[in-house]
């Protein structure tokens, strides 16, 4: 491979202490699980695909809030079976949020560059190469991945949910114009120092902070680039969208309509 | 500016704009009446069509949803190649 040799001919001073010469990228991918013992293996197979078929340097961080179904078992197995310096094990103890999941997981991180997305199969590592171009492309600190421009869809979605989905996503644009197409959607690719920044800024929590994220790092004048991405939603028969999310999303909402 | 300030901003323009024309009269301000009996609905006739604006591009961009069933056939594959080698490699599941 060209990075490697590259590698080889630069004197081992030039390279930095995790191991990237200069002009190599390194993409951390954070993965907050719980209770993913089934999905994990299946996201794990497909990320190594993904990236090794793309020759691009990787890690993945997974951060397992203590989950009751055995998932910290299997992480442990990935972790033997691909090698401990591409799956890192950084385990809680218990539940805690998101946003301090990716604090948890950035600490331990290498990568410059940080993807972050869900664990349970809706979103495909297949996208994750195209991201790395887009940014490439308009050099862009952020990259999102959008379910509601171009290619990009959604699989396993009712006409009430679909209903819902464009009709919050309607009034988001409207009332906070962001720039993004698709502002509740968490399969993104972040610049490090960006996604470290950020979060220290956002407050809120559940789809809100995601949200929140993209909202703050327009006020902040980062670029933010969009791919279309196909979302598989497996959980069927769960109301994943009851009422109180519906609220909680409105009232989050209006919070950052009135203080950004 | 808060994204509501420029909400309030923007209608406080629009209503003081529209208050002043249609309270010509009292203001000394004399416009024909076939302006008047236009403006004076005008906010009605407005919300009512960015109403119906709203709901035709929701319901335009529900019916366009693209629905990914590649997507879902190839993880399915996907899956089951996965599981295969990951069996082979020792992992028990």
């Amino acid at each position: 491979m060209a990075s490697m040799e590259m590698s080889r001919s630069l004197p081992r001073s030039r390279r930095d202490p995790e191991g990237r010469t200069p002009r190599q990228d390194k993409f951390s991918v954070l993965l907050p699980t719980y209770n993913e013992r089934e999905n994990l293996p299946l996201i794990v197979w497909l990320l190594v695909k993904s990236f090794t078929e793309s020759g691009i340097n990787y890690e993945i961080i997974i951060i397992d809030d203590g989950s009751p179904d055995g998932t910290r078992e299997v992480a442990e197995q990935l972790e033997k079976i691909y090698g401990s310096d591409k799956i890192l094990l950084r385990p809680r103890e218990k539940k805690l949020g998101l946003g301090t999941a990716y604090i948890h997981g950035m600490k331990h991180a290498t990568g410059n560059y940080i993807i972050i997305m869900d664990a349970d199969l809706s979103h495909h590592p297949k996208f994750i190469p195209e991201f790395i171009r887009k940014q490439k492309e308009g050099n862009f600190d952020i990259v999102s991945g959008t379910r509601y421009k171009g290619n990009g869809g959604v699989y396993g979605w009712d006409l009430k949910r679909k209903i819902i989905s464009r009709g919050a996503n309607f009034i988001t644009q409207i009332l906070l114009r962001p720039g993004a197409s698709d502002l509740t959607g968490s399969f993104r690719l972040y610049r490090k120092e960006v996604l470290q920044k950020l979060i220290e800024k956002c407050v809120s929590k559940g789809y809100v902070f995601q949200m929140e994220m993209i909202v703050r790092a327009r006020q902040l004048n980062y670029t933010v680039g969009e791919v279309p991405i196909s979302f598989v939603d497996r959980v069927y028969g769960e109301s994943k969208l009851g009422g109180n999310e519906i609220v909680s999303f409105l009232k989050g909402l209006l919070t950052l309509f009135a203080t950004t | 500016m808060t994204k509501l300030a420029q909400w309030l901003w923007g209608l406080a323009l629009l209503g003081s704009t529209w208050a002043a024309l249609t309270m010509g009269p009292t203001l000394g301000l004399e416009l024909p009446l076939t302006c008047r009996e236009v403006l004076w609905p005008l906010p009605a006739y407005l919300l009512v069509t960015v109403g119906c604006f709203a709901l035709g591009t929701v319901g335009y961009r529900v019916a366009t949803f693209h629905d990914c069933e590649d997507a879902a056939l190839e993880l399915q594959t996907q899956i089951q190649e996965a599981r295969a080698d990951l069996a082979r490699k020792g992992l028990r599941f």
